[in-house]
């Protein structure tokens, strides 16, 4: 069983099959719910990958059956390019995981925690395991506060321990659910740079967010879901090339601006205080500058706005990002 | 890439850290140590009650036979107070404690979310259930012992100690009656083995660990009760609580061991039978809590 699943990596870790990769991955719970139907996510190796969708779409369930926590209903699920959840045991010590928010043994300080979920890992060496708790502790910035009981931590700290506890050993993929909840944003700060550092380390880390500024901050890939499905997968600059941007005019005199704009053949204008819009033309900017200005209008500020993460999601669902499924 | 070497060599000794992490997270929680705190209470309990009873030179129970087997003894000697403890815990304080330590074992990681991060770990799902139950066993002895020690302790100090008469009339050396005693507790321990797995299994069932202690204390009375309705006795066999009073047998001379063979058999059936259901429904569990 050895050799041939050690080839199957090898080629995983080469970017054939992503770090991460589901084949019409679907779950069905007792109660007859669809939560993911049919999911085929390719994480390539090596990328941050951005996870999202509202409330309620999938995002957490997708991740308990990539960590073997749930049976998928059907289809199939390779992370490090062995099958989940048969292959647990070989894969996750190389995982660090943090979902649904941290979980704690309250009357344990902080520190016994990490203790607690190394000696768990049967392939961590008992010998090391002070040395590595410490480095994680003073990773997220919690040495300080190491021997306090995690009852009378805040949410922030406990996000921070549960983040240790995903450092405690390296690993090829972190797997992040919402990790920068409850932080203040000093906190968010502080693990998007974290994020940053262990990317640049090599560790592919997979990001579950509601948040899209988060994720446009931090991620090269991103993937979309919306009530169970997978809407949209690709790079960051890919997903929002998709939309194009707008061209916008900042003038005092807009009902003139939106008439030059509409001669110079430009779609869709619309008017908005002291601010025209109009999708961008085809042609040289500075010509439609030129009319403008040629027309007597006086121009504060001209350009087009790259399309956001937003606006990209916006046109793919046809809806509100905090709409829940 | 730069973890390409990350095949670490694991020793085999490793997969026992877990035990070590289980037995020492049981033991620093308040509510075991207030479980053997009441355990502890009993012996020191009857101690006194007794002691109180006889102050005027009679003796206890005043001879009608009432209260648990062995009190009458216990003036004469202290060594007695551990045979009574035992026997007045063993119906139902012990396995009411087995059943909080083992209803919580895992639903009380599922419910506090800790469950899915010792998974992801990965703890390996028999690994985890194969390490709580030699917690619950551990317990199972380690409860049994503070009983027996209790007893012993108060035994010395209220009462005389010396040479015991057993149930047959026959005399024992005071060593020999403390090896006896000994093996009583380890008799008692193993008794509680049964209802052990079946809290176990119970815990596989629920995320609540508060439901699972409750139905497994509340499946402990059930028993006890249906094993006092004569109507019943064709089953009664069956139930794990019906030979356990069984270890009175060890003060026979020579020990009679027929109920404490069947005892035993039952205990193992039950980890067997429970063991595997508590098994097959932990490895094929969607971890949801």
């Amino acid at each position: 069983m050895d050799e041939p699943s050690a080839a199957e990596t090898e080629e995983a870790d080469a970017g054939g099959g992503g770090i991460i990769a589901t084949r019409g991955l679907t779950k069905r719970f007792r109660g007859g719910q669809l939560a993911v139907d049919g999911l085929d996510l390719t994480v390539p190796a090596g990328s941050v990958f951005g996870f999202l969708g509202p409330n309620g779409s999938g995002k957490t369930t997708t991740i308990r059956m990539l960590m073997g926590l749930i049976e998928p209903t059907s289809g199939t699920a390779r992370v490090l390019g062995r099958p989940m959840p048969r292959s647990v045991r070989t894969v996750l010590p190389q995982v660090g995981a943090l979902i649904e928010g941290p979980a704690l043994y309250g009357f344990l300080s902080g520190r016994d925690n990490l203790l607690r979920y190394d000696a768990a890992d049967p392939t961590a060496d008992p010998r090391t395991r002070r040395t590595r708790v410490a480095a994680a502790l003073d990773r997220v910035g919690l040495t300080a506060a190491s021997g306090k009981k995690a009852k009378a931590y805040s949410l922030g700290m406990k996000q921070r321990l549960g983040l240790a506890s995903a450092l405690l050993q390296p690993r090829k993929l972190l797997v992040l659910d919402e990790p920068t909840n409850g932080l203040d944003p000093q906190g968010m700060r502080e693990i998007r740079s974290l994020i940053r550092e262990l990317a640049s380390d090599g560790t592919t880390v997979f990001l579950s967010s509601h948040l899209l500024d988060e994720i446009e901050q931090v991620c090269t890939h991103a993937a979309v879901m919306a009530q169970g499905r997978l809407i949209t997968q690709g790079s960051v600059t890919e997903l929002a090339a998709g939309t194009r941007g707008r061209l916008f005019v900042t003038t005092p005199d807009t009902g003139d601006a939106a008439r030059v704009l509409k001669e110079q053949g430009l779609a869709d204008v619309v008017v908005a205080e002291e601010r025209v819009t109009a999708e961008p033309p085809d042609r040289e900017l500075a010509e439609v500058n030129k009319a403008l200005v040629t027309a007597g209008i006086r121009v504060r500020g001209f350009g087009v706005e790259r399309a956001s993460l937003e606006d990209a999601f916006v046109a793919l669902t046809g809806e509100g990002f905090d709409v829940a499924g | 890439m730069s973890q390409a070497e990350v095949l670490r060599r694991v020793s085999p000794l490793w997969t026992f850290g877990l035990l070590r992490s289980e037995l020492v997270t049981t033991f620093r929680r308040w509510r075991t140590l207030a479980l053997l705190g009441v355990l502890a209470a009993v012996p020191i309990l009857v101690g006194i009650a007794v002691k109180l009873e006889t102050q005027d030179g009679s003796g206890p129970g005043r001879g009608d036979g009432g209260g648990p087997a062995f009190i009458a003894q216990i003036t004469n000697n202290g060594l007695f107070l551990v045979f009574t403890a035992l026997a007045a815990t063993l119906p139902f304080f012990l396995p009411m404690a087995i059943g909080v330590v083992a209803g919580d074992a895992i639903a009380g990681e599922a419910s506090s979310g800790t469950l899915r991060y010792l998974l992801v770990a990965p703890a390996g799902r028999t690994r985890l259930l194969l390490t709580k139950y030699a917690t619950v066993m551990t317990f199972c002895l380690v409860a049994t012992l503070v009983v027996a020690l209790s007893a012993l302790t108060v035994g010395a100090l209220l009462f005389p100690l010396g040479d015991l008469t057993t149930i047959s009339g026959t005399q024992i050396s005071f060593a020999d009656g403390l090896g006896r005693a000994l093996l009583i507790a380890l008799v008692v321990a193993a008794s509680l083995i049964g209802v052990a797995a079946l809290g176990l299994f119970v815990s596989t069932m629920t995320s609540s660990g508060i439901a699972a202690m409750a139905t497994t204390v509340g499946l402990l009375i059930t028993v006890q009760i249906l094993d006092q309705i004569p109507q019943l006795h064709a089953l009664q066999p069956y139930f794990f609580s019906h030979y356990w009073l069984s270890f009175a047998d060890l003060m026979r001379d020579p020990v009679y061991w027929d109920d404490l063979v069947k005892n035993l058999g039952l205990q193992v059936l039950y980890a067997a039978v429970f063991g595997s259901a508590a098994w097959a429904r932990f490895t094929a569990k969607d971890i949801t809590a």
